[in-house]
């Protein structure tokens, strides 16, 4: 159907106004495509499109458009991120007609870590353009079948165009009319960071609706189950822009030896089923980091399960 | 005044760097490096001490006036013999004191410091990077605050997802830029210019190295 932007798996359950669902995997430190396979393979049938990292936290990994392709041909949809970091705009355009001409359709755009957190922190950063100039890239390509340079592109990238939100930074004030800039460059769809401050999250969602973003955009609200209370206190402490309420570690703490695990996925279940019912939230991006053989039973007990098949 | 900000090179560094040369001239520099205690009278004096002790034999040393000036020359001159006489010149100046030495002297130079940024003292012993020359100023749009020095991506157009309590995520000493500039634009009401979408820079505003040639009559 003509009318859709890429025409892609995500896309069309979203338009169709089912309740998304989309889960993450990351490419393995080496070439193990078996390993890959197996991870992905657990999100199979589960979601309707798998988030691949691109050297996520700044650590060199297979490449996210190469392992999109495995995954592709494993029978998922991959939500192919790129990073800002380490690509200039001619390897960023590039990279943008290989993945679509290979049979990527979803694209996420990231600014990317900074290379301090990873492991090459002696390299150099690239930066030449950010997240906000790479929305609007694959825009203009996509709608207008223009590079930035102004120049015909033959056959133009499809893509469902995705960014990432993170409500929880500073300036709180700010943040929604940064979601408004993304959408207004470009956005189809939005994956937020992990929510754990589920009051603030609500005040986000509140002003994105009164400004009438959900409309515009799909917003599916980010979900990392926790699994342990050492889990939570580094993301409290040591990941920015990361908002863990005290009584969240607390509940944690509160569930005893052996039970932290269940206690967490329990959390999770409460926020997807409050994300099912709130307006402006059209559906979950599940991230659930070295743990994709929990994403069926976490799928199964959300009521996800069966994916439609639009 | 923005002055050039220089540390003093790893003693490691150093030590392999002066290999095999014994007779060393030293040159520190009475301008930045004296005020970032990196390359004034007192750093040249230990720095003798220091390779005496090792071994070498310093034939000289001096603290020119500004080395980056083209006087420098001058300076030296009146050093020539012990000059003469070094295998290579130590000089404790930043990187343009450094080339300009360099192209004045027929002799081998060993930097001593590491040149980091241009930079101006905005607290006592204090130094922040605050433009790099990048050719295409933005400040009139970010409420002169720089994103494209300040901000450790570079950032054009708002805040990354990492602000930390105003710090930059990397960095906790390192205010993050975006926060500065949300902050003054709301001062002056001038949020709006936050919304607006700005396009991908142009790299091509002094194509490095730079080289421009006045344009006035002469």
């Amino acid at each position: 159907m003509s009318e859709y932007k890429s025409g892609s798996n995500l896309e069309k359950v979203l338009r169709a106004g089912h309740f998304a669902f989309t889960g993450e995997c990351g490419p393995p430190q080496g070439a193990n495509v078996e390993h890959l396979k197996e991870k992905a393979g657990h999100l199979k049938g589960c979601v309707d499109a798998v988030n691949v990292t691109d050297n996520q936290t700044a650590v060199v990994r297979m490449s996210s458009w190469a392992a999109s392709i495995i995954l592709l041909q494993e029978g998922l949809e991959p939500n192919f991120q790129m990073v800002c970091r380490d690509r200039n705009r001619l390897a960023i355009q590039s990279d943008i007609l290989g993945v679509y001409s290979l049979g990527i359709r979803d694209m996420l755009c990231l600014s990317g870590d900074h290379q301090k957190f990873g492991n090459h922190p002696e390299a150099k950063n690239v930066f030449d353009i950010d997240s906000m100039q790479l929305i609007h890239t694959v825009k203009t390509m996509r709608d207008e079948g223009k590079f930035l340079n102004g120049q015909d592109i033959d056959a133009p990238p499809e893509l469902f165009i995705g960014a990432a939100s993170n409500p929880f930074a500073e300036p709180f004030d700010f943040r929604v009319y940064r979601l408004a800039k993304k959408i207004s460059a470009g956005a189809d769809f939005i994956q937020t960071q992990c929510i754990y401050n589920m009051d603030k999250f609500r005040e986000f969602i509140k002003r994105a609706v009164d400004m009438g973003l959900h409309e515009k955009c799909y917003i599916l609200a980010g979900v990392t189950p926790m699994k342990s209370v050492g889990m939570a206190l580094y993301m409290a402490k040591q990941v920015p822009g990361m908002d863990v309420p005290d009584t969240l570690i607390k509940r944690l703490r509160g569930a005893g030896k052996g039970k932290v695990a269940e206690e967490g996925i329990k959390f999770a279940l409460e926020q997807i089923e409050e994300f099912k019912e709130m307006e402006g939230v059209a559906g979950v991006h599940l991230m659930a980091i070295e743990w994709e053989h929990k994403v069926p039973e976490i799928a199964e007990r959300a009521g996800m399960l069966p994916r439609p098949t639009v | 005044m923005i002055r050039s900000i220089t540390q003093q090179k790893p003693e490691e560094e150093l030590d392999q760097l002066l290999e095999g040369l014994g007779r060393i001239f030293i040159i520190g520099c009475g301008t930045c490096v004296t005020l970032t205690q990196t390359g004034g009278g007192p750093e040249v004096a230990k720095m003798k001490e220091k390779l005496s002790q090792k071994g070498k034999m310093i034939t000289g040393d001096v603290v020119v006036p500004v080395a980056c000036d083209n006087l420098t020359r001058e300076a030296l001159d009146e050093y020539g013999g012990r000059i003469d006489q070094a295998d290579a010149l130590l000089i404790m100046t930043c990187a343009f004191g450094v080339q300009t030495i360099a192209r004045q002297m027929k002799k081998m130079v060993v930097p001593a410091l590491d040149t980091l940024f241009i930079g101006k003292e905005t607290s006592l012993g204090e130094f922040n990077e605050i433009c790099t020359q990048c050719g295409t100023c933005i400040l009139g749009e970010t409420g002169g605050i720089c994103p494209v020095t300040s901000c450790h991506k570079g950032l054009v157009n708002g805040p990354c997802g990492g602000t930390n309590n105003g710090k930059c995520e990397i960095d906790n000493d390192k205010e993050c830029a975006w926060t500065l500039i949300y902050n003054r634009l709301n001062e002056l009401n001038r949020l709006d210019a936050m919304r607006k979408l700005q396009k991908p820079r142009n790299h091509q505003g002094e194509l490095s190295p730079g080289k421009w040639t006045s344009k006035l009559e002469i």
